[in-house]
């Protein structure tokens, strides 16, 4: 099967064509919406990171904004600094101009302030809006598509409709050759030795086990039960129980396919096949792990409805639960009927799926896309704000 | 096509999930010939669990196959299963000191 895409200089193939406004710090974030406000055809990606932080988790953000620049879906990248603060700006823009990428930089103190920045900055984004329009869609096979994967606002219709519906969707883009990234590390826990099983080598197991420890380590440092806070509130009015169960619906979403690899939050998995991101279940930092690594399509699960999407990645929502579909039309993309799939085979439902997610690769619109809900991004940190 | 009530989805497991919101004294069909059944003790919302045997007090609750938590008391077949309850055990906090 192929879809219609936007081809870049390191040879990997866009489902969209946006030039992306990347904000370094918090404290450019409204600068690089303002600019992406006056350059239709540009999108900002902001955050709450890149100042007052400790050097592991600087680099978390440095290699983050880098991987997020190369995102297949960005024709080119306006990079909007403050001035002062702890990321390094030319590092990100080299590290971004290695793929072949054309990188613009903006740096608010230097311009006089915001105003004149934004008008700079819409200026430079105006005419890479240009350039960028004059990249021409081709047909390519669908071997060079990644998807990542997420499930939010979860119920118990998650774990028994829309994950292992797009567990199928995800077995029939990886038999096809192509690759897929799973996050949310948290949501292993009490089905790690499953998802463990299918690693390709007794080294990956064991890393495997090792994110998951550390996850539960970090939870229990709290000194509380996690549930709460993971099962969220949403999930437990929805039917989830515990964390357990929450997880063992979760792993599903994945498929069924060997894992082949492991990586850091930030990293983009090189190769085909399915890779891990080490990754909390949170929504906004869940989604910009996935885009960083590499993701031009992200299917999202939802029981209770997620509301977002990701600025440059389309996130196809699907829910198998009849009354969020009914109630919330400006979260869902697709619905899956429980009478479809309950005790049957999921292929038919996992076919649904991956041609939804070829279409939308080719060009048709999401729901969060036309709403505009994007907003909601950050990168995962790891260390104290200080 | 048959609305489906309720999901066991492993044979090893001890409770259901509900596909529809059902009512108390609602005779639920665990199976497709409906040869099984269990009648609900209290309501049950769409997406909530509940017990298809008596399940003794910190034995485990199985779903998917897998042990999901265990019982804080004694539950009844038809009882809704949820954390009034049912207790996880992962990311205890609480319980540190025995943990990881």
């Amino acid at each position: 099967m192929s879809f219609l895409a936007y081809p870049r200089p390191d040879n990997s193939f866009g489902v969209r064509n946006h030039v992306g406004i990347l904000s370094m710090v918090a404290c450019a974030n409204d600068v690089a919406r303002w600019i992406s406000e006056q350059a239709p055809g540009s999108i900002a990606f902001t955050h709450q990171q890149g100042c007052c932080q400790t050097k592991p988790d600087l680099d978390i953000v440095t290699r983050t904004l880098i991987s997020l620049g190369k995102n297949p879906n960005l024709a080119s990248v306006l990079l909007v600094s403050l001035g002062c603060e702890s990321i390094a700006l030319n590092e990100v823009a080299e590290g971004i101009s290695n793929s072949g990428k054309v990188v613009e930089q903006i740096v608010i103190q230097k311009l006089g302030g915001s105003s004149p920045a934004v008008a700079k900055g819409s200026r430079l984004a105006r005419q890479l809006v240009i350039k960028a329009s004059q990249i021409k869609q081709r047909s390519v096979p669908d071997s060079e598509l990644r998807f990542g994967i997420k499930c939010g606002a979860s119920d118990t219709t998650s774990g028994l409709i829309s994950n292992p519906a797009t567990g199928a969707a995800v077995d029939l883009l990886l038999d096809n050759g192509g690759s897929c990234i799973i996050g949310e590390t948290t949501e292993f826990m009490g089905a790690e030795h499953i998802l463990a099983k299918r690693a390709i080598s007794a080294g990956v197991h064991q890393q495997l086990l090792n994110i998951v420890e550390q996850m539960e380590k970090r939870a229990i440092a709290a000194g509380t039960d996690m549930r709460g806070g993971q099962p969220t509130g949403g999930n437990i009015a929805g039917g989830i129980t515990t964390i357990e169960e929450k997880s063992l619906g979760a792993i599903v979403k994945s498929g069924s396919k060997p894992i082949q690899a492991i990586y850091e939050y930030g990293h983009v998995p090189e190769g085909k096949g399915l890779f891990i991101i080490d990754s909390p279940g949170r929504e906004p930092e869940a989604l910009t792990g996935l885009a960083a690594a590499g993701a031009q399509i992200i299917l999202f699960s939802t029981g209770r409805g997620a509301p977002q999407g990701f600025p440059f990645v389309p996130v196809i929502k699907i829910t198998g639960n009849p009354q969020t579909y009914k109630n919330l039309p400006d979260h869902i993309d697709l619905y899956l009927t429980p009478e479809d799939i309950v005790g049957h085979s999921f292929n038919k439902a996992g076919k649904v799926i991956y041609e939804e997610a070829l279409e939308v690769a080719s060009g048709k619109r999401t729901i969060a896309e036309t709403t505009g809900y994007t907003g909601a991004t950050n990168i995962y940190t790891l260390g104290p704000v200080i | 096509m048959s609305k489906l009530q309720a999901v066991v989805v492993n044979s090893l497991d001890n409770v259901a999930t509900a596909m529809a919101t059902l009512k108390t004294g609602t005779l639920v069909k665990l199976s497709e010939e409906g040869d099984t059944t269990v009648e609900l003790r209290e309501d049950i919302s769409l997406g909530h669990k509940f017990s298809i045997h008596q399940i003794e007090s910190d034995s485990a609750i199985v779903k998917y196959g897998e042990v999901i938590g265990y019982a804080t008391r004694t539950i009844q077949p038809g009882e809704h299963v949820h954390i009034h309850n049912v207790l996880g055990n992962r990311g205890r906090g609480d319980l540190s000191k025995e943990k990881p």
